[in-house]
């Protein structure tokens, strides 16, 4: 069968393009979803991608975590589907309750716009089971509400259980608390970054090829789940 | 074709007048205006708020050590919107509970 794995765009969003070429390079087919959907046309997987959905108004991803489409979404984590959110997806992510925490404004003021190394912390979700735990890889970081807050009790529990999946390398570049770049729900079924794996699918486009295996490890999240 | 784009505030204000007649009218009529303020909550570094601190003493300003920068908003709501809805819109939307503490007034 063929994996076949949504990507949604929002007024705003930027990075849905990207997305939809990862996923083709990953083997699986993209179904493109609108904000307004309220069903996820019997997708496999969903990645939120990354822009500036309704312009950032109110807080980066507010609007677009009350959108129909979030609500389907939600629906769809619930049972276990695959969910990533990338810089405004995870924004939307943390926004709609999905995650833990919040992304607040870069420490620096600045907008950080640079090739990010970063460690993956664990295999063990649907978004990483091709990295060994510890690998190092290099995807671009452009954001400016990048730092990931929580409060001391959700730190704990996300460093505890496991669920830190991506940290920062090198100088923490937004001032994200424990070097933060991205974490997991409790079953590690819904994942968020701020950096973007889909610009480094390809080295003639990216800085690495080192994204691809987000979403290769998605495909085989998927058919593992159809074998089993 | 379009009113041409306002530039000063007192332009704005008339073009927003001739924008929303309806609304400007209610809003004169007595329709309840409710304020929700919001600010990042104590423990949340603010750098927005910073930048202000190290702003005015380049205004010869001195004397103040600590800006929280946070969001108004007035809302136009008819009689029937009780405190509950308030807090309901004011905790689910307008403000972030991980981040933002808020207060919600009737005027």
């Amino acid at each position: 069968m063929t994996c076949r794995i949504g990507v949604i765009t929002f007024p705003g969003t930027l990075d849905d393009v990207d997305a939809i070429r990862a996923v083709r390079y990953a083997g699986a087919e993209p179904v493109g979803l609108w904000h307004a959907d309220d069903d996820l046309r019997g997708v496999d997987a969903v990645i939120v991608p990354g822009g500036f959905s309704y312009g950032d108004y109110l807080r980066a991803g507010a609007i677009a975590a009350h959108q129909p489409v979030l609500r389907a979404v939600r629906d769809a984590a619930g049972r276990g589907m695959p969910v990533l959110g990338i810089c405004n997806g995870f924004q939307i992510l943390c926004e709609a309750g999905l995650l833990p925490g919040a992304l607040v404004r870069n420490a620096g003021l600045h907008f950080v716009c640079r090739d990010q190394r970063l460690r993956v912390e664990t295999s063990a979700t649907a978004w990483t089971g091709r990295y060994p735990a510890g690998a190092e890889i290099v995807v671009p970081l452009k954001s400016i509400e990048g730092r990931y807050v929580a409060d001391s009790a959700t730190l704990a529990t996300l460093e505890g259980d496991g669920r830190v999946v991506f940290r920062y390398l090198d100088a923490n570049p937004n001032g994200a608390l424990y070097d933060i770049a991205g974490i997991a729900s409790a079953e590690g079924r819904v994942v968020g970054l701020m950096p973007h794996p889909e610009h480094a699918i390809d080295s003639l486009t990216g800085p690495s090829s080192d994204g691809l295996d987000v979403f290769r490890s998605a495909v085989d999240a998927v058919l593992g789940a159809v074998r089993a | 074709m379009l009113p041409s784009c306002p530039v000063t505030s007192a332009e704005a204000i008339r073009f927003a007048q001739r924008a929303t007649p309806l609304a400007r009218a209610g809003s004169l009529a007595g329709v309840p205006r409710v304020v929700v303020d919001v600010v990042p909550k104590p423990e949340i570094f603010d750098p927005q708020g910073q930048a202000i601190v190290r702003a005015l003493p380049r205004l010869g300003v001195r004397g103040v050590r600590d800006v929280r920068q946070g969001k108004h908003f007035e809302l136009d709501v008819d009689d029937d919107v009780d405190a509950e809805t308030l807090h309901r819109i004011a905790g689910e939307l307008l403000a972030n509970p991980v981040i933002e503490d808020w207060t919600v007034r009737r005027l």
